[in-house]
């Protein structure tokens, strides 16, 4: 592989605790120094904590590399020391190239200037040249779709006209290296799209791009590689189906066994719970397998049903609907009763899914839960290598060519 | 492209990022003058833009606009005629009073309002400031020179105001470009600290009308620092002010001799300030992110 274009070595950060939120009044410093006057000069270990401590890692040309992890891990802190914006306390780093940050959308915005203005005024707070903001000026007033009010102060734009304007000079940016925060979790779905596809093409033309964010699907569809970040470390750094799925699982685990969300508030039935019947994965919720799985649902029952129908779904991470059954007549006491369904396989991309749960009474009157928490697949891929060609379904096929398999192949995939 | 260096002992912390391709390092703040001036050279696009922003915006909202330039220093030095000129009878250097507070004014109104802005820019850029890297000083020179274009307005006023007058520039006039320099860096001496510690305790935004009002009153703005005895003048020029406001006087109108030791002790007293606040201003700016 290449040189690296972005290089850390033991990157650490260390924040005051409570910094942020204090007054900052000149009050509170000069009465704390005359409380303990040494403490101007010393930093109580106690009063410190590591944001970010031995970030390690090296990003090469052309890679599209992902940072997830809860809130508050670290993520935006390591952002926003590649982009200079705030400084480490401890290691070093090198980058090679332009750099562009994409932290917000809008940044430098005044609400005051119109849509050209502002377009200016941001595209150079985010590295632009002038002359390169005049080039491509027409293409951005298009991408925005906003040719009619590029004239009129932003002030009067509405929400999404703004963050158009915002993102599509972003998107227009042309650094080396490109760092984005969270920043495509706005505007409406299909602007989204088309920002995704801009940045896919940023992606293709081979520059680099480091991007946060807590959209799973859009870190598998986009990066090459994933760094996990937790509590300020890094917890796992490798292929993005990987890393991601790992994620996923110990967020599966980390969440409350057998839960749910009402769809419909009742008082004639109760959903209690869902698992998967003798996980292989030692996970209740957590998918690993592609042999037979049995999921079992807990609902108790306070009024008796006859005639009723039991209704179950099984949607992807964008709600599409992946396979659904009802089961009709059934006739049920009150009392706690326990559904399993049997599969032969579930053969699913990797990803989080939600299983919808409803019982109708005789009077076809519905109670409809959605089961919390997520069902998490976490099976080995066996699909295409190229994430755009990959579809719903995760199946390990036997390649031969006349005749002759090779089992060697398709362990590669 | 240059090489990667392994050993971050050696790493250069004046290195910079150049124009289109180069290396940034990123190391924990170190170093008391690493001014980087050529990196600002480098963002100097971006200096204009948040000039002509302040500028823009200052007269977007405002019915008569531009006007404000003119009537501000205008009705200031009408109404210190009166009550100075007329009641209190100040001496006024030989010059009719009001062409004398009115080219006093005209600086001062540069001075304060600049002072003012400078203090604020951090604190009113903080979203942008936390978002995107550039070379924090710009933001208070920006602040600085944006308060030219008024200055340039309110003396194109006071011109015509003193030819009306009668008197007639000299070749001091040359002197003026000059004098307006040392006033930017009065502004960006005193307000390179009060930016940054603004941003720290913004206890500086209430006490910033103070400092200009007792500037007000030890600059020769009303009154002739010929009252002030020769032998204190050197320490009355220690007010960098007092130096730019005699000066300008005497450059724009050639009346009596040049004020040459109030000018000399406020040459240095103004090198001393702006690189101490650069120093200053230059140790903040890495925590100034994580602290605004």
């Amino acid at each position: 592989m290449s040189t690296p274009v972005i290089q850390t070595v033991g990157i650490g950060k260390r924040y005051r605790r409570g910094l942020q939120a204090s007054s900052g009044l000149l009050r509170d410093s000069i009465a704390r120094a005359f409380r303990s006057p040494l403490s101007v000069f010393r930093r109580a270990s106690h009063e410190t904590f590591w944001a970010l401590k031995d970030i390690s890692l090296e990003v090469h040309e052309g890679e599209v590399l992902g940072l997830i992890g809860r809130n508050g891990s670290g993520k935006t802190t390591l952002l926003k020391i590649l982009s200079r914006i705030t400084q480490p306390t401890a290691g070093w780093a090198e980058i090679h190239g332009r750099v562009g940050s994409l932290l917000e959308v809008g940044t430098g915005f005044h609400p005051e200037l119109t849509g050209r203005e502002n377009t200016y005024l941001s595209g150079a707070i985010l590295g632009m040249r002038k002359g390169e903001i005049a080039r491509k000026f027409d293409e951005i007033v298009a991408f925005a779709e906003l040719e009619k009010f590029i004239d009129s102060p932003v002030k009067h734009y509405s929400s999404g006209m703004y963050v158009r304007l915002a993102f599509a000079v972003a998107a227009h940016l042309e650094p080396e290296i490109l760092l984005v925060d969270e920043v495509l979790a706005v505007g409406d779905i299909n602007f989204q799209r088309k920002c995704l596809g801009k940045m896919g093409d940023v992606a293709r033309a081979g520059r680099t791009v480091v991007l946060v964010s807590h959209q799973l699907n859009q870190i598998r569809r986009l990066c090459n590689r994933v760094v996990w970040i937790d509590a300020g470390v890094i917890r796992q750094n490798g292929l993005a189906h990987e890393v991601v799925s790992a994620y996923e699982s110990a967020m599966a685990r980390g969440a409350a066994n057998g839960d749910s969300r009402d769809r419909l508030s009742s008082t004639r039935s109760r959903f209690l719970k869902w698992e998967i019947a003798d996980s292989s994965s030692g996970a209740p919720h957590v998918l690993d397998t592609l042999g037979p799985v049995t999921i079992i649902l807990s609902v108790e029952l306070l009024q008796p049903i006859t005639k009723g129908e039991h209704g179950i779904a099984l949607f992807n991470s964008e709600r599409q609907l992946i396979w659904a059954r009802a089961v009709q007549d059934l006739t049920l006491e009150p009392g706690i009763h326990l559904f399993s369904h049997a599969f032969p396989s579930l053969p699913l991309r990797p990803g989080p899914y939600t299983w919808v749960v409803s019982l109708y009474d005789d009077a076809r009157q519905p109670d409809s839960w959605e089961c919390v928490p997520e069902m998490v697949v976490a099976t080995p891929g066996h699909q295409h290598p190229d994430d755009r060609w990959n579809g719903i379904l995760n199946i390990p096929t036997v390649f031969a060519i006349n005749g002759e398999s090779d089992r060697d192949q398709d362990l590669v995939l | 492209m240059s090489s990667v260096t392994s050993n971050p002992t050696v790493v250069d912390p004046l290195a910079n990022r150049s124009a289109s391709l180069g290396t940034s390092h990123i190391e924990p703040p170190r170093g008391l003058f690493a001014l980087r001036l050529r990196e600002i050279w480098n963002y100097r696009e971006l200096l204009y833009f948040f000039v002509w922003r302040d500028v823009k915006v200052r007269y977007k909202q405002t019915a008569i606009g531009i006007l404000w330039v003119v009537l501000q220093p205008l009705l200031t030095m009408l109404v210190a005629t009166l009550f100075f000129g007329r009641l209190a009878k100040l001496p006024s250097q030989g010059l009719p009073y009001s062409v004398f507070c009115f080219a006093g004014v005209v600086p001062w109104t540069y001075f304060s309002s600049s002072l003012l802005n400078v203090t604020n820019v951090v604190v009113d850029n903080q979203r942008v400031i936390t978002k995107v890297y550039f070379p924090r000083l710009i933001l208070p020179v920006s602040a600085a020179l944006s308060g030219l274009v008024d200055f340039s307005i309110a003396f194109l006023v006071l011109f015509i105001y003193t030819l009306a007058y009668g008197i007639r520039p000299t070749f001091t006039i040359l002197f003026v470009p000059l004098l307006l320099l040392l006033a930017i860096l009065t502004v960006l001496g005193v307000g390179l600290w009060l930016s940054a510690l603004n941003a720290l305790y913004r206890d500086v935004r209430y006490l910033i009308p103070f400092i200009i009002q007792f500037w007000t009153l030890a600059s020769p703005v009303y009154y002739s620092s010929q009252l002030v005895p020769q032998r204190y003048r050197w320490l009355y020029g220690l007010n960098p002010m007092a130096g730019v406001i005699d000066g300008f006087r005497w450059a724009l109108t050639g009346r009596g001799p040049a004020p040459s030791s109030v000018l000399i002790a406020s040459v240095a007293m103004v090198l001393f300030a702006v690189l101490g606040g650069l120093a200053f201003f230059n140790r903040m700016e890495g925590s100034i992110a994580d602290r605004v």
